[in-house]
């Protein structure tokens, strides 16, 4: 895990500034502010942030899939090639090396037609597989996953699935076109507890095997701690702090990763009451001029709502505040010095 | 006699009507009626006892006898063979225009909800350019350019009821490309045209199947009007709609046997066809 402790020098996929607008009711609003994110080959890297941070915005992104009228600026590179200027062709080859594992997979597969219509139709129509290849290896996929009567599970209908199985159907369905990213969007949100460990330990393991990349987004950081090898903390619409998982939770670099860390509910400790941050998550359009968690940090000076921080190197990480470098080490203890203070 | 009385009795006519469509027994009714008009449109001029235009003036008006269970028309001709013969020309007109005004209707409407931005404004433009011309209108027109026959009033009718099958598909086909699967499907790299076929068509079929029956109604009712107008088919061809208007001259002479019975064909397939598409609509609404 270590070796993926800093950001590859040549990624498999780059996010470079990218910001996005998008028009809602007549005015246009930032929704992406200057995010920058790579995955290299293999690698895992998660998104973790609260709802409407822009974790899955970014994804959709990635996926070209922003509603109609939005607007990007900054750079999607895919092995090199420009994913903005991608179209017809060359668009589809694209989608066939990146899949997506949607939160709700119940939603993301058509109703009416069968889990083997659904399985086979990318490998015919992208790969151009004949039917009964395609047919063999879509139940060879279903075995990979734990799912053994894939002959009958081809015959049924996704109502027919419960939603830890059917996601087990999208994984392998997803796989079968052999993909070099997976952009995983909130895989296990929709699924219960336990489902939830099955589908991740398999969405891991197939990773590793196969050498995949992955981007994890989840509000997790504890699982995107375990499954990834980095994690970038994202905070209406921006990246806030980029860094090995191993380190994210310890040694955090911003203040929100360490709030949210400190916030987070623990097995082994008895707390009179949990930490919360104070105030509430804005999105990228209210964000204030200057530090965009300023408001809320307990560090906050007038410098940070001065102008807003940028991303810079510290530590083998990234991190977006002014005062990253002062705080070192001290951010760890922070909900305390915001209580006496 | 105000103004809003009539208001109020389309609405409860409305409301019987749907509480008729969604009766089990009304609906089976239907779909037997409608079979049984397909058979004759396909077999009927194969069925007629007798030749539907050999016609002998001494048997004009002359009710049911042996070997004419309905008597001959004012021409003297076999009332019976005439309307066997009549089903086909009468339903042919129809079922062209529902075949061309759903295949474009439904293309139009799939490429507009798809692409959506000025491509989307373009088509619905059009369409609402068209919606202004009135079906018989572009009929008439058609009929002084290309002539009377089938083909001009098939050709204005397909015109005209396009712009219908296409608002009504659209805004479906927007609701379902709006959907998560259907971006799924494109972020796994499938080409457009698999999607429109294999997604959104494929999910689209029970409202356009809903959708072609009740145009079928309503071109049946347009085709025997113009027919009527004399603008289409032209006598002596044997055609429901010409049959009513041939048969005027018997009605005021007290032999309305012919214009009657034409007449009751028609509606009866409209009614049912119409009932039949109205139940399907409803069922596909209950789907959602």
């Amino acid at each position: 895990m270590s070796d993926w402790a800093t950001p590859p020098a040549d990624p498999l996929l780059a996010i470079e500034g990218l910001s996005v607008q998008l028009p809602v009711e007549g005015e246009v609003r930032t929704v992406l502010h200057d995010v920058t994110l790579s995955v290299g080959a293999g690698e895992a890297v998660g998104l973790v942030g609260e709802s409407g941070s822009g974790k899955s915005m970014t994804a959709r992104a990635v996926a070209r899939l922003l509603p109609r009228g939005a607007r990007c600026d900054g750079a999607i590179r895919f092995d090199g090639r420009d994913v903005a200027a991608l179209k017809g062709a060359d668009l589809r080859a694209y989608r066939g090396e990146v899949a997506m594992v949607f939160q709700d997979p119940r939603a993301h597969v058509n109703p009416v037609r069968t889990i083997g219509d659904f399985m086979i139709e990318a490998l015919r129509s992208v790969r151009g597989v004949e039917p009964a290849a395609a047919r063999r290896r879509a139940i060879t996929a279903l075995a990979d996953l734990g799912i053994g009567d894939g002959e009958r599970r081809m015959a049924q209908y996704p109502h027919e699935l419960s939603g830890g199985l059917l996601q087990r159907v999208m994984i392998a369905g997803m796989l079968l076109t052999e993909p070099r990213l997976v952009l995983a969007d909130e895989p296990t949100t929709a699924l219960d507890v336990t489902t939830q460990a099955d589908v991740m330990a398999i969405l891991d393991e197939l990773r590793r095997e196969r050498g995949l990349a992955l981007l994890f987004i989840t509000h997790d950081l504890e699982l995107a701690g375990a499954v990834c090898d980095r994690t970038a903390v994202m905070y209406a619409g921006q990246i806030v702090e980029t860094r090995a998982s191993a380190l994210l939770q310890d040694d955090p670099l911003h203040p929100y990763t360490a709030s949210l860390a400190a916030a987070r509910p623990a097995v082994d400790v008895t707390v009179p009451r949990l930490a919360a941050i104070p105030g509430r998550p804005v999105s990228a359009f209210e964000a204030p001029a200057g530090c965009a968690f300023a408001p809320r940090c307990a560090h906050a000076i007038d410098a940070c709502r001065a102008e807003r921080p940028a991303l810079e190197e510290l530590d083998g990480g990234r991190v977006r505040c002014v005062r990253a470098r002062e705080l070192r080490g001290r951010l760890v203890e922070a909900p305390e010095v915001s209580h006496h203070g | 006699m105000s103004t809003s009385t009539p208001a109020v009795s389309v609405r409860a006519l409305r409301a019987g009507r749907r509480r008729l469509a969604a009766n089990r027994v009304v609906a089976y009714g239907c779909a037997a009626i409608v079979a049984l008009a397909v058979l004759l449109a396909v077999f009927g001029p194969m069925l007629a006892p007798h030749d539907p235009n050999a016609s002998n003036l001494s048997n004009a008006f002359v009710g049911p006898v042996a070997g004419h269970p309905l008597g001959y028309d004012g021409q003297g001709r076999d009332l019976l063979s005439r309307l066997l013969t009549g089903a086909r020309t009468a339903m042919l007109g129809p079922f062209i225009v529902v075949v061309v005004s759903v295949a474009v209707g439904a293309a139009l409407a799939v490429i507009a909800a798809w692409r959506g931005g000025w491509v989307d404004s373009v088509v619905s433009t059009v369409l609402d350019i068209l919606f202004a011309f009135p079906a018989i209108l572009l009929a008439i027109l058609a009929a002084a350019v290309f002539g009377a026959g089938l083909t001009a009033p098939t050709l204005a009718l397909a015109v005209a009821y396009t712009p219908y099958v296409a608002r009504v598909l659209r805004g479906a086909a927007l609701r379902e490309r709006a959907r998560d699967y259907i971006a799924a499907c494109e972020v796994q790299g499938l080409p457009a045209v698999a999607i429109w076929w294999r997604h959104l068509v494929r999910n689209l079929l029970p409202l356009i199947v809903a959708q072609a029956t009740l145009t079928f109604g309503y071109a049946m009712v347009d085709f025997a009007a113009i027919s009527y107008l004399g603008l289409g088919v032209q006598p002596p061809t044997a055609d429901w709609g010409v049959m009513v208007a041939t048969g005027q001259a018997g009605v005021l002479q007290g032999y309305p046997a012919e214009s009657l019975s034409a007449g009751l064909c028609v509606v009866v397939v409209v009614v049912a066809v119409n009932l039949l598409g109205e139940r399907l609509a409803e069922r596909d609404g209950e789907g959602r």
